[in-house]
């Protein structure tokens, strides 16, 4: 089973994506934040294939933790997306720079996350 | 086109008489050839009562009867537009788009090298979605000198006028679309995404009946037709795709949607393996 890791402040969102991405056949670990998520990519046994990272979190927002993850070595399979009310596009291309493979925007209906992942190459 | 994500949220007792229903489907598959079977109470309770209720008749029952009493055309195209307006997506099944990247563009664009312009049609081009999808694929493929020349054809003038806006709400952009589409050919209109006129100024839109001669529209090389057959019957295929294989340059391609095939329909197709997606090409 391939690994996902959910990283959202809100315990709500964590719920509703998890059930989206096991409903997709994954693995799911999750984190409260930037800090917690570089810690549970330490524990992890294996490589990660997805991350979904919110923006604005406490302690480490998602930016920080797609920088501290650009200074580490990324499995080559690892896919990221961004899962947040970011909406301007100076903001979109920050994170794509950052290192972001895509990027969401709140709201967003179980559909649009699958449509992602397919984009992903993630699911057919 | 999908008819299918209507809401279903409507009771499960017909609100219909099934001689009104009948007369429905009846005016429906005469004017667009599309089929609605006994399966499809659903779908038209759910699309026609706001028609109705805007019509001012107060259930489906009474706009039937209003649409027999009067002869004009303008509340028989609503409840045909109700009928065949639909949902569609950014790079939808992105596997057709993979295959036009890699392997059809670069060749149609070998074949047609002498004038230097491609013109593909969206067939059933709802809110334009598909249109721009490869409007932005070509971009992305800068191919110096070359055109492409898209023109998006529907029967309804609510569709074409948002596919001709190109404005977008929030929930349509984050559906296939790749955030860096986005953000290099989106403008931000408020709560609105705006296409960039560089991407907009490559379709053009017409109100077009599938079922009508399609000769006026000339040829193409490339016909896109997704996920629009599966709802006409066996002889309405028949002649759709034969129409478009007459609108079709020797060794163009015909795009139809996953589960769609011209098997035992038209057999003058050549069906073909390309990438991930099949193509039906014009020998």
């Amino acid at each position: 089973m391939q690994q996902a890791l959910i990283i959202d402040d809100s315990k709500a969102i964590r719920r509703i994506l998890g059930a989206t991405i096991r409903e997709l056949g994954f693995d799911v670990a999750e984190a409260g934040n930037g800090r917690e998520a570089l810690e549970e990519l330490a524990r992890l046994p294996g490589p990660v294939r997805l991350i979904l990272v919110d923006w604005n979190m406490p302690e480490m927002n998602g930016m920080e933790f797609l920088l501290a993850l650009q200074g580490r070595e990324r499995h080559p399979d690892t896919k990221v997306m961004m899962v947040t009310t970011e909406t301007a596009i100076d903001q979109m291309i920050k994170a794509l720079e950052a290192g972001a493979d895509e990027y969401i925007m709140k709201p967003f209906t179980r559909d649009a996350i699958v449509d992602k992942l397919r984009l992903l190459g993630i699911v057919n | 086109m999908n008819l299918m994500n209507a809401n279903s949220a409507v009771a499960a007792e017909p609100k219909i008489e099934p001689q009104n229903y009948r007369y429905l489907c009846e005016m429906v598959y005469r004017e667009s050839g599309i089929v609605l079977d006994e399966s499809k109470h659903y779908l038209v309770e759910a699309r026609l009562t706001p028609v109705a209720r805007d019509a001012g008749a107060g259930d489906l029952n009474a706009l039937c009867n209003l649409m027999r009493a009067i002869s004009g055309r303008p509340l028989r195209d609503k409840v045909v537009e109700a009928m065949t307006t639909n949902e569609t997506l950014f790079f939808r099944d992105i596997k057709p788009f993979d295959a036009l990247r890699q392997v059809i563009l670069p060749e149609l664009t070998a074949k047609r090298r002498p004038v230097q312009t491609l013109r593909v049609l969206s067939a059933a081009c709802s809110t334009g979605q598909e249109a721009y999808s490869l409007a932005m694929l070509w971009k992305e493929m800068k191919i110096p000198g070359w055109d492409l020349d898209i023109l998006g054809i529907d029967l309804s003038d609510e569709v074409l006028d948002k596919a001709r806006g190109g404005r977008y709400q929030q929930l349509e952009v984050n559906r296939g679309l790749p955030a860096m589409y986005l953000v290099k050919y989106f403008q931000r209109d408020e709560a609105v995404w705006q296409i960039k006129s560089e991407i907009r100024s490559m379709a053009r839109w017409r109100k077009f009946n599938l079922l009508d001669d399609l000769t006026p529209l000339g040829t193409f090389d490339l016909i896109l037709c997704r996920n629009v057959l599966i709802y006409f019957d066996q002889p309405t295929k028949s002649r759709i795709l034969g129409a478009f294989r007459g609108r079709l340059i020797s060794g163009g391609y015909l795009f139809l949607g996953a589960s769609e095939t011209t098997l035992n329909l038209d057999d003058k197709f050549l069906r073909r393996q390309v990438a991930s997606a099949i193509a039906y090409q014009k020998p």
